[in-house]
């Protein structure tokens, strides 16, 4: 075993002290761009957030499997679906496990006596969900074509109902991350995941369901979201009020949630 | 140039629950210099610590750190400290490097990363990530991130636990160059033997109190551990000895052939009981002398039962 690879003796390097935050600008673009890179580099977050959708987007668009409703094309139905379900695995699931994990191993104590301001932190938090999120829409959006999806309505009531979703996957998974053990939520946000991904709307009509059943679901955040999409989507629906209402009442009480119980350490 | 001390704490209390974790703890932290907060495990070091980083908020008493409140004036103060915590504090996907270069980025003059690679030898770290690293070069990266900054005042949290001797040799040199040029290093450890070596001031902490402070060398002062031993053919008289050695100082053999004088140690000492040896014609083998280590100060004064 080699035992020198340290300088054995001291070097010129002056450490005088010369402190001082980087602008908070550049401190923002660096920690959000680190965060993506963790995220892509991360073999199981990849799974869930491009593997997973897109499996499903072309399995379901190919074979009948579970039958669609309403006019037109299998993948008329799944694309929005799929959207919704990109949402919630990358700011749900995947900032729920990570960030939770990064409370257990300390990241986010070491990073609360840096420079960095933890407003900074959850803004770049944001940025890396809003940039996985970008790429997952493109690729998606690339298969749906190749599908034959044709994709009805205006893109920025679609980009309203993706941000609104994202307030509210961001606030659940960080209320969790900030709450439970890392184990905890890393078993937990899965569960959800698999559970919404069933019972949210995302290849599954609700109309499957008993219609008590049904208007429970309705109030879940995927199921706002992947119907919200849809209408604007496959039916080319103006505003869906109640669905951006659905999502904006999760936002507010999740991040309030997470704002009032997130423990950094 | 500062007559302000770096750490001014004041009747420090820290309870989680019912247990005080720190109980009434003054401690004042010149600037500029090396000081070892030592203590058994549990006597409140790391609550100290992270109370002057701003982790804490102190149930009863104040704590200055440069003059400012840790948790009220939070924002201003991280940028000017260095923190090294006990562990963790890196991505578990990172590489040792990239995590560096990012840590040197949310300051406004970081050191050059590469020197500071280089001196600490995590160039060898490769692609390896964080959780794969070895214990020693997950060490050496904490405290690199500690320093990349350029902090006034570094807190380092036992930070040569679990090293190899040459990693502990490089911490020290860093430690000793920080303060070289006049960064304030407050570092807790276990070790006696680093904070003897490393330390300008020691402050002795048991049961959330600090019970002794000072120099390694005022703190090793008298007490009664001064002896020298040394080994030669059983059964010598030593009555002739005594003679010659200070008033107050005993001999005596403790196993057949081995020998212990208990008396001040100085060079005299050493020249008395030599010079006898020569004059009976006596090899003295592993002749040795004794001090007061700051272990037997620390023994002394947290005493010597295990703690949980």
């Amino acid at each position: 075993m080699s035992t020198t690879d340290y300088a054995p003796t001291p070097d010129a390097t002056d450490y005088a002290p010369k402190p001082g935050a980087a602008p908070v600008g550049r401190m923002l673009l660096a920690q959000t761009a680190f965060e993506t890179r963790m995220l892509l580099r991360n073999g199981e977050q990849l799974l869930l957030t491009v593997v997973i959708p897109t499996v499903l987007l072309v399995l379901f668009s190919a074979v009948d499997i579970v039958a669609v409703e309403g006019p037109g094309k299998r993948v008329d139905f799944l694309a929005p679906g799929l959207l919704a379900l990109a949402v919630l695995s990358t700011a749900f699931t995947g900032q729920a496990i990570a960030t939770g994990f990064e409370r257990r191993y300390g990241v986010l104590k070491r990073l609360g006596a840096s420079p960095l301001p933890r407003w900074t932190l959850l803004t770049a938090k944001t940025g890396c969900v809003l940039v996985t999120e970008a790429l997952q829409v493109a690729l998606l959006s690339v298969i749906a074509l190749a599908l034959g999806w044709s994709p009805q309505g205006n893109p920025l009531t679609v980009a309203a109902l993706l941000v609104l979703g994202t307030a509210a996957f961001s606030g659940l998974g960080l209320l969790m991350a900030g709450t439970l053990k890392a184990e905890a939520t890393l078993a937990a946000a899965n569960l959800v995941f698999i559970l919404l991904l069933l019972a949210g709307g995302v290849i599954v009509p609700l109309s499957r369901f008993p219609s008590a059943v049904q208007s429970a679901l309705e109030l879940l955040p995927i199921s706002a979201l992947s119907d919200g999409l849809r209408s604007v989507l496959q039916h080319g629906a103006s505003v869906p009020w109640s669905d951006l209402g659905i999502l904006a009442g999760w936002a507010v009480l999740g991040l309030a949630a997470a704002a009032r119980f997130f423990r950094w350490e | 140039m500062h007559s302000e001390p770096a750490v001014k704490i004041a009747g420090l209390v820290k309870r989680y629950g019912d247990k005080p974790a720190v109980d009434g703890l003054d401690l004042t932290i010149a600037r500029g210099a090396i000081t070892a907060v030592l203590g058994p495990n549990g006597a409140g070091k790391t609550t100290t610590i992270e109370t002057c980083e701003g982790y804490r908020r102190p149930d009863a008493g104040t704590v200055r750190v440069l003059g400012l409140d840790p948790v009220a004036q939070n924002a201003a103060l991280r940028p000017r400290i260095g923190v090294m915590l006990q562990s963790g504090g890196v991505y578990a996907g990172a590489r040792a490097v990239e995590m560096l270069r990012h840590t040197a980025r949310l300051h406004a003059h970081p050191l050059d990363v590469d020197a500071l690679v280089e001196r600490l030898g995590l160039g060898s770290c490769g692609r390896t990530t964080y959780r794969r690293l070895s214990g020693g070069q997950q060490q050496r990266l904490a405290l690199a991130m500690a320093v990349v900054g350029r902090p006034e005042l570094v807190f380092l949290d036992e930070p040569t636990a679990g090293l190899d001797p040459q990693a502990r040799r490089a911490t020290w040199e860093l430690v000793r160059d920080l303060r070289r040029d006049g960064v304030t290093v407050v570092v807790t450890t276990h070790h006696m033997d680093e904070a003897e070596q490393l330390a300008d001031q020691v402050a002795i902490v048991d049961r959330g109190r600090v019970i002794a402070t000072g120099s390694p060398e005022e703190l090793c002062r008298g007490g009664a551990e001064n002896a020298l031993r040394f080994d030669g053919p059983p059964g010598l008289d030593l009555g002739p000895l005594l003679k010659e050695l200070p008033e107050g100082a005993t001999a005596a053999e403790t196993s057949p052939g081995g020998y212990r004088i208990e008396a001040p140690v100085d060079p005299q000492l050493v020249a008395t009981v030599t010079g006898w040896c020569a004059a009976s014609g006596i090899l003295p083998e592993r002749l040795s002398v004794r001090r007061r280590s700051l272990e037997d100060v620390f023994l002394d004064l947290t005493g010597r039962d295990l703690r949980s």
